[in-house]
């Protein structure tokens, strides 16, 4: 995080820096050198993004079929794939469904991450080990946790259904997955679970950057404990809370593996997002132009929330240099 | 300390960076276009992909092809690729013009994989398929050629718990009120009468078919009234508690598993489940025909099984490959694999032989005769129905629609473009 290094310390990075540059004299050779240097990461950008993404921009105005994946000709058709996913039945609730996901796993994500980062700020026995034991999630590869998941959403077998039961919570099993009304809000449960640690971590890392000093001052004048969360922690944290919800956005949107792991998007679509839309589209249809143009759509908010994020980092570089 | 190892050591950074920059540029070069070939392009081996991901399907396959590979005289490299997976693993090996030398692609897909154009076609190549069920000929057929050939063919049937049917006094229902009525007698505790497949795959479709085409409806028109006849049973059975809600996430090797367990008294299976249920001794299983609407109907059961291509490479690989399928697909390799695997061989001669000495099997292979290959009616169309099928039967059994809201739906997605 560029908040959590101080002024002083940037400042005597840079100043090296600046040293090494004014002591070696530029040759022609070590110009080479660093085109060398240079050429293999564009290589990997060029072969790895650019390639695929450019590739998937054409392929959104083009007809491709099973057919053009031999003979490798598609005939270009405009935006009449665009058109066809505008107007199918099921994009706009596919976009409904994506807003609900990424706001509710966004606000519960972040408050409770908030909420933890505050805890963990006291001192007390096992605060290390608690900390990172709530990073497992996070560690976990996702093909694992959202099988665990399925298993214990299970509407006959799964323990949290069995768990509710025994504790006279609700009189019948609850229908996680196999419900058109529930299956979004399970799949929002299970994103909620994987993001808590990544908003925890960054907005401990944000408060621990907050001088001490800042909250006696605001104490001595006779603050009380929310008054000084609303009017120091709050304001104080925003650069770091603006970077977490914006990364956050990003990663949420394109969550492909923990729907397609619990649900396959289904019930009847009831927890597709765009992204699960695309592949849809692309593999089980087999209208590659389709769904190359949802992945397009996808792209293009990605990219505003990037510039968003970039923005943002940069202000805040500014304000705290 | 210097972590360099001591080759690296004495060049400097420059000669580095050359070296780094030539090797990427070659991976640069590498990432454009792959120009055939394939992997393991040695004349002496062939590729072959499929999607069998459990035993005995998958132990018993790299037996059989070892056999036919010795047979020829080439090596065959086996390698499997998950289910769904399967179809868009196919087309980017179409792309970079390296299928494998022998795919098992199930007999809906054949058709659209044909239509890439990167499959040989086996009736040119001295495959002759006149033995075999027609139904499974047709499957492999697309645009008047042959391209792909089933070892053996399987389809759906009853599977019901003995003890459980004896202890309640039932004998296995042959009508949809008996079945219905059955199941719900059967419903005891964590225990459902029922239980088929209405995932959100092909595998819910192939599940639904046999009630579907036995009500008399067709693929052409997902809301005829008899297709809605077919789709309240279903609704029933879930409705009244004798089929779990979870059967629009269970897959057929689901609802297997929940049978062996006990947790279930009946389920529609096929005959591939066979050696995994034998091998459970204490469990005590019988198989019927799928019931029928009234007792003077036919079933009519979709058409199972996986079809043997050849992709296209040089005329040497594909003659050997064409050689490996005559192999795999005769009368003794074919009975092999069946009797394995859990299928029915394509030879309806085999088949017959099959049936007698093994009663298990007898009511597939009555089943089997009159099955309907799924795109017998529609052709490369069928993937697009079948998904449109399936959606429905979930928006119907969880999605609080009525069979005939559902499937006029379902309906309407399929005439638009």
């Amino acid at each position: 995080m560029s908040t959590s290094v101080s002024p002083r310390a940037r400042f005597a990075v840079r100043s090296a820096g600046r040293r090494a540059e004014r002591g070696r004299p530029r040759s022609s050779r070590s110009r080479w050198s660093a085109v060398g240097f240079i050429v293999p990461a564009w290589a990997y950008v060029a072969c790895f993004y650019l390639y695929p993404l450019v590739s998937n921009v054409r392929m959104g105005f083009q007809n491709y079929t099973v057919a053009s994946f031999y003979t490798g000709r598609a005939p270009y058709v405009g935006l009449a794939n665009y058109r066809a996913v505008l107007h199918g039945s099921e994009f706009w609730p596919t976009v409904a469904n994506t807003v609900v996901f990424t706001v509710a796993s966004l606000v519960v994500q972040f408050s409770i991450g908030l909420a933890l980062a505050m805890f963990f700020r006291r001192a007390f026995p096992l605060n290390g080990t608690l900390r990172s034991l709530l990073l497992v999630p996070w560690l976990l590869p996702l093909v694992v946790s959202g099988t665990v998941w399925r298993w214990m959403l299970d509407n006959d077998s799964g323990v949290l259904n069995q768990a509710l039961l025994q504790l006279h919570v609700v009189g019948h099993p609850v229908p996680w997955l196999v419900s058109t009304k529930m299956s979004l809000i399970a799949v929002t449960l299970v994103n909620i679970w994987v993001g808590i640690p990544f908003n925890m971590v960054i907005l401990y890392g944000g408060l621990q950057a907050i001088p001490e000093q800042v909250h006696e001052a605001a104490a001595i004048d006779g603050a009380g404990a929310w008054q000084r969360f609303r009017h120091v922690t709050l304001p104080l944290l925003r650069p770091v809370a603006l970077v977490v919800l914006t990364l956050g956005l990003i990663y949420t949107i394109k969550v492909f593996d923990i729907i397609m792991i619990v649900t396959q998007g289904g019930p009847v679509h009831s927890s597709q997002t765009l992204t699960t839309y695309a592949y849809d589209l692309s593999f089980q249809e087999l209208t590659f132009g389709r769904g190359a143009a949802v992945g397009n759509v996808l792209i293009l908010v990605a990219i505003v929330f990037a510039a968003v994020y970039l923005r943002s980092t940069r202000e805040t570089e500014g304000g705290t240099r | 300390m210097n972590l360099l190892p001591p080759r690296l050591r004495g060049m400097t950074a420059g000669r580095c960076a050359l070296a780094l920059a030539v090797a990427s540029s070659l991976a640069l070069s590498a990432c454009g276009s792959g120009d055939g070939g394939g992997s393991g392009s040695e004349a002496g081996s062939l590729t072959e992909t499929d999607y069998y991901d459990s035993a005995p399907q998958n132990t018993q396959l790299p037996k059989v092809l070892d056999e036919c590979g010795d047979q020829v005289g080439v090596k065959i490299v086996h390698q499997e690729v998950p289910r769904a997976q399967f179809m868009p693993k196919l087309l980017q090996q179409a792309s970079s013009r390296s299928l494998p030398d022998l795919a098992l692609v199930d007999n809906p897909d054949l058709q659209q994989l044909a239509a890439t154009g990167g499959l040989v076609p086996l009736s040119q190549a001295g495959l002759s398929t006149g033995v075999l069920y027609p139904s499974i000929v047709a499957a492999g057929r697309y645009q008047g050629e042959t391209y792909g050939i089933a070892p053996g063919v399987n389809g759906l049937a009853l599977f019901y718990n003995k003890d459980m049917f004896a202890s309640a006094g039932l004998t296995p229902p042959t009508t949809w009120d008996q079945l219905t009525a059955d199941a719900k007698k059967l419903t005891q505790g964590k225990r459902y009468g029922m239980a088929f497949s209405a995932v959100g795959t092909e595998e819910g479709s192939f599940q639904f078919e046999p009630f579907f085409w036995t009500a008399g409806a067709s693929l052409k028109n997902l809301n005829s009234p008899q297709a809605v006849q077919a789709l309240t049973l279903w609704k029933t059975l879930v409705d009244q508690g004798s089929a779990s809600k979870s059967v629009v996430t269970w897959t057929q090797t689901d609802i297997n598993d929940q049978f062996a367990a006990g947790n279930v008294a009946m389920m529609i299976n096929g005959p591939w489940q066979l050696p995994k249920l034998n091998a459970k001794k204490d469990l005590h299983f019988g198989i019927a025909p799928i019931p029928v609407p009234s007792s003077s109907a036919k079933p009519v059961t979709p058409l199972g099984g996986e079809v043997w291509t050849v992709g296209h490479s040089d005329r040497a690989r594909e003659r050997k490959a064409v050689a490996v399928v005559k192999c795999l697909l005769d009368p003794e390799h074919s009975l092999e694999w069946s009797k394995a695997a859990g299928y029915i061989p394509s030879d309806r001669a085999a088949a017959a032989r099959l049936a007698a000495s093994d009663p298990q099997l007898a009511a597939f292979v009555t089943e089997v005769g009159t099955a309907q290959a799924r795109t017998a009616e529609l052709g490369t169309g069928y993937p697009k129905v079948s998904e449109a099928l399936w959606t429905a039967l979930q928006a119907c059994l969880v999605g609080g629609k009525t069979p005939q809201a559902a499937l006029a739906e379902a309906q309407s997605k399929t005439t638009k473009s």
